[in-house]
């Protein structure tokens, strides 16, 4: 393997990390919130979820497609791939938040609110901590999922480990193609046992 | 003279939508008496409980508690005067047998070294032994162990009232009579005031200062233990023809 492939391995794996990143960092900060909300409210939360599933079942190189002509949001570049990697990532953290907070045994809900809790101390020390694994699966699930499908975004300039990928298909190169598909699987089983380490560790007792 | 009352209930009515649960009911429990309210189930009996520490809107009528009506009381205030017990203990799966011991005492900002001497004292007063028990995790107590801890929580801030949903329902005969028993103990010597229910008349025949039967959310009877098995309302005599049933087939433990 010559030096120039190595360096340019690297910095496109570097590149498709941000663009996970920045993607889950995003998804995080409005769905976790967004599950803590709608965790109180069932009708929204119907709303919301079946939403976030039509999202999720728009084919992904379509979804690069239809987000190329938007203002803003669109045009060609990491940022519009990072959009619609977003919208794939909310479905599971809003859904394993909401899972794990609605989830939590009503005789303990009831225990804390009839022993004199506020509605945020409810929240804070017992469903969050008790919702805490459920959500870091949902993370996971995300996290994975956000991975392999970021390699899409070089089809619109996203620039990441698809560069080789889409390269090599051009090309009829399989070695090219797996420059890119061999670094993004490995990225994802390391983030997927990461994950299930600390999914184990914040486990309650 | 007797004591004052701790709870008044006056005409309690409870509806939810077109279903009326409670119709009307007049309660007072004084100082350091147990009542408790027996019924089938659907007889509105834990309705009644849960609307005592606001966790069920009244449609009609007042609850007094220390002589303040209800509606005055800052619920949150109130659930910490109150200890309450439910019937698999509910305790935080999270938290260690010490943490969920010392909550009310916690939230109510106790030093914790206050805090921590106060569930050594709990746990020893429930059965527990509490250095091997403090560190231990819902988990890993047995039923019975469970109830223990959650009465032992219900005590902790040394609430006026303690409310009670079925706490041995779901143990079995021997773990419940030990229970049963260790409450009476309990009660002669902290002198708790408890509001009680169950469905199981054996148990109210045990434990009540006076029993106040519900029958589909109206009081049937309110009586001491004594006078109830005299009593013939329907519903009385059915509670106490299945006692005999009971005792017949069982013939095991005296009554009352």
């Amino acid at each position: 393997m010559n030096s120039q492939l190595t360096a340019e391995i690297l910095s496109l794996s570097w590149e498709h990390l941000q663009m996970v990143l920045i993607t889950i960092a995003i998804a995080i900060a409005v769905a976790l919130p967004g599950g803590i909300v709608l965790a109180r409210r069932p009708k929204a939360r119907r709303v919301a979820l079946s939403v976030a599933s039509i999202a999720q079942t728009i084919p992904s190189l379509a979804l690069f497609g239809f987000l190329v002509p938007l203002p803003f949001i669109g045009g060609i570049g990491p940022h519009t791939a990072i959009v619609a990697l977003c919208l794939y990532a909310l479905l599971p953290i809003l859904r394993n938040t909401l899972l794990g907070i609605t989830g939590v045994d009503q005789g303990v809900r009831e225990s804390a609110v009839a022993m004199g809790m506020t509605e945020r101390q409810v929240l804070w020390q017992v469903e969050l901590p008790l919702a805490v694994p459920s959500i870091v699966a949902g993370l996971r699930i995300a996290t994975v999922a956000t991975i392999g499908t970021a390699t899409i975004a070089a089809a619109i300039g996203g620039g990441g480990l698809g560069v080789f990928i889409f390269r090599g298909i051009s090309m009829v190169d399989t070695p090219t193609v797996l420059a890119g598909a061999l670094p993004a699987a490995m990225m994802a089983v390391v983030a997927d046992e990461g994950l299930e380490w600390i999914e184990r560790k914040l486990s309650p007792a | 003279m007797p004591p004052p009352p701790i709870l008044e209930i006056r005409n309690l009515s409870c509806s939810f939508g077109s279903r009326t649960i409670l119709r009307d009911v007049s309660l007072t429990v004084s100082e350091g008496e147990t009542v408790v309210l027996l019924g089938r189930s659907g007889s509105g009996k834990t309705t009644l409980l849960k609307a005592v520490n606001g966790l069920v809107q009244p449609s009609a009528g007042a609850i007094h508690f220390e002589g303040k009506p209800s509606t005055e009381w800052d619920p949150i205030r109130l659930r910490r005067r109150m200890g309450y017990v439910i019937q698999d203990a509910g305790l935080f799966p999270h938290w260690t047998v010490e943490a969920n011991v010392g909550l009310v005492p916690r939230l109510e900002n106790w030093a914790p070294d206050k805090i921590a001497e106060r569930v050594r004292f709990l746990l020893d007063a429930v059965g527990l032994a509490p250095a091997e028990f403090r560190h231990r995790y819902p988990r890993q107590l047995s039923g019975g162990q469970k109830q223990r801890v959650g009465i032992a929580r219900a005590l902790a801030a040394d609430p006026p009232l303690l409310l009670f949903d079925e706490p041995f329902g779901a143990l079995d005969p021997i773990t419940r009579f030990e229970l049963q028993r260790h409450f009476l103990e309990l009660r002669n010597t902290v002198r708790k005031t408890a509001l009680f229910v169950t469905h199981d008349v054996r148990e109210a025949l045990m434990l009540a200062s006076r029993i106040a039967l519900l029958k589909d959310g109206a009081l049937d009877l309110l009586l001491p233990p004594r006078e109830f098995l005299a009593a013939r309302t329907p519903e009385a005599t059915a509670f106490l023809a299945s006692l005999q049933d009971r005792g017949s087939s069982s013939g095991s433990e005296a009554i009352g």
